[in-house]
């Protein structure tokens, strides 16, 4: 009887096994494929009625052309850079001293930290908005670099971190005379370099990126990141050149696209560090 | 494990001899969490506190605010456009939440199957990939790829005879579209929450299983989906958090339209704020869309109560 079963079993997985890579390939190629075509079409510019290949000048070249591509460039790796550096820095300050130390009101602090990731960035945005036009920083890149900084998510990414390193390197390092802040920068933050690769990646990845907060904070063109300036390519009614934008869009991706390469292990583990364990 | 340090032997750094025997640097501590603990506040509470206060205010930034009570929320009552884009934030979340769950588990369960190791890396990795994409450059793209007239979807669709669909014309056709490029920009990150749930199933419960007949389907539902359940219950309550919000994709594929038909409550927040000058209103839809979020994650905990399985 059993062996029977399994005899059965065989032809039907071998359909299954099958099954199993052509859906696979299937969604490897409506992932990437959508970004492939991109790429063809940014390199091969045609005339999106007559499809005929368009003769002298590349997409690439256009893109220069119509919008200052590396004032975006640059306005978008200094507000990414900043915010990458300023909350791998406040979440490593704060994430230690939530992992070593205790205090009066650090589960209260703790709590009402985590509760802030709970609330969508919609809900506060005209708050924010007043605050940043009240602190008179409205259109100007600090705009979005500001209250990018403090990262609840991050803060607990790095206490978790620090609460797996062991403490006993910190009261060795004291005991041979090292004072709180020695033992903080010379013992625990080189350790806490994966954690903190983590905590640079996330924050890049979302902020070289993003899109709704630029939208609202800057008015003048010469503050635009680079997807608000990609957009404006679009034209109007979407009459831009199609070669022209994906060219765009293909210039932008590229720092993904090293990030992808570069950190997509961590990238993987952070995004599921914290939830999944 | 944190607190041992509070225990450290009394060396001879002064902090030491004045805290005495909790052995606590303040100086160290206040100013370590000062920068995020005053910036949560400032960008973070202080603004919920005060969009919930503004909610009952008309104010436009020039003139003083006037308190109005609970007009802004009965003049979103009986706006078309508000009802509207909530109507289509609820519809679209309901539909791409539950697509985006099923192909991602679908997916993951395919890569965590049997196969050799550089193949299973290869699809983990391309798979999650749009997930470093911007939204603004995929629906560029998107827009182009579905676009009526010379879109690659509707030549390929051409191929076998169907006659060229208005996707971003027609309101079905947007809608669809939106959920489409929200669902391959994003299944990708619920892909990986499953794959890790998936991975820290012991393999010995499935070779018990299969000792005692259990294969294929009967294994999925009778194992892996309860074994899963606590992940499943963190990626719903993210992917409809998500999923509420959603704004850069139908804002850059269709601004809305046609007509109102893929307008999003964040859209109409967008466009009450900074286009019409209606402060108090924008802050009470975000109110509304607040408890929204709060009630669906509420009855998603309620729900889980029942359906699940700590082992």
């Amino acid at each position: 009887m059993s062996t029977q079963a399994v005899e059965a079993r065989r032809p039907w997985q071998g359909i299954g096994t099958i099954a199993k890579y052509v859906v696979l390939l299937l969604a490897t190629f409506v992932t990437l494929g959508p970004v492939v075509w991109t790429l063809i079409t940014a390199l091969t510019p045609t005339d999106p009625v007559t499809h005929v290949t368009s003769v002298g000048g590349s997409a690439f070249a256009d893109v220069f052309a119509k919008i200052p591509v590396w004032l975006y460039v640059w306005n978008s790796a200094l507000v990414t850079l900043l915010v990458a550096l300023g909350q791998m820095l406040s979440a490593a300050m704060a994430g230690y001293v939530f992992a070593r130390f205790e205090f009066r009101s650090k589960r209260v602090l703790f709590g009402l930290i985590l509760a802030t990731m709970m609330v969508p960035m919609q809900v506060t945005i005209v708050p924010v908005f007043m605050l940043i036009r009240g602190m008179g920083l409205a259109d100007t890149l600090l705009a979005l670099i500001i209250p990018a900084l403090p990262t609840a998510f991050g803060t607990f990414l790095m206490r978790q971190f620090f609460m797996g390193l062991p403490a006993e390197l910190g009261e060795a390092a004291a005991i041979d005379g090292a004072g709180p802040w020695r033992v903080f920068f010379s013992v625990y933050l080189p350790l806490a370099t994966p954690g903190l690769a983590i905590v640079g990646i996330l924050a890049f990845n979302y902020h070289w990126n993003e899109f709704f907060r630029p939208l609202i904070m800057t008015i003048s063109e010469q503050n635009f990141t680079l997807p608000l300036g990609l957009v404006t390519l679009q034209g109007n009614l979407g009459t831009g050149s199609v070669s022209t934008v994906l060219a765009g869009v293909i210039i932008s991706m590229i720092p993904a696209l090293l990030v992808f390469i570069f950190g997509q292990k961590p990238l993987r583990e952070g995004l599921t560090a914290g939830v999944g364990k | 494990m944190s607190t041992t340090s509070s225990t450290q032997a009394p060396a001879a750094s002064d902090s030491v001899a004045r805290s005495g025997a909790t052995r606590r640097p303040r100086l160290l501590i206040s100013l370590f969490l000062a920068p995020t603990v005053i910036g949560l506040a400032l960008f973070s509470f202080l603004p919920i506190v005060a969009s919930v206060v503004l909610a009952f205010f008309r104010w436009d930034i020039i003139t003083s605010p006037e308190f109005v009570g609970l007009d802004n929320f009965a003049r979103l009552a009986s706006n078309p456009t508000v009802r509207v884009s909530f109507l289509n934030t609820i519809g679209f979340v309901a539909t791409a939440v539950v697509v985006q769950l099923a192909v991602a588990l679908l997916l993951a369960i395919l890569v965590q199957s049997k196969m050799p190791n550089w193949l299973r890396t290869f699809f983990r990795s391309t798979l999650f990939f749009p997930l470093i994409l911007s939204a603004a450059s995929v629906s560029l793209i998107m827009a182009y790829l579905f676009n009526q007239e010379f879109g690659l979807v509707n030549e390929v669709l051409g191929w076998i005879g169907i006659a060229k669909v208005g996707w971003l014309t027609t309101g079905f056709g947007a809608k669809v579209v939106v959920l489409l490029v929200y669902v391959w920009q994003n299944f990708g990150f619920t892909f990986l929450l499953f794959i890790g749930g998936i991975a820290a199933i012991p393999k010995e419960v499935y070779e018990a299983a299969s000792i005692d007949g259990a294969t294929g389907w009967k294994q999925f539902w009778q194992l892996t989906l309860p074994l899963i359940s606590p992940t499943m219950l963190v990626a719903s309550v993210m992917a409809i958090i998500n999923a509420l919000q959603i704004f850069d994709q139908p804002w850059v594929l269709t601004r809305g339209g046609p007509g109102d038909e893929t307008r999003t409550a964040v859209m109409v927040i967008y466009e009450s704020a900074f286009r019409q000058l209606d402060f108090g209103g924008a802050s009470a839809i975000g109110v509304v869309l607040t408890l929204l979020i709060m009630l669906v994650t509420a009855i998603q905990f309620q729900l889980s109560k029942r359906f699940v399985f700590y082992g």
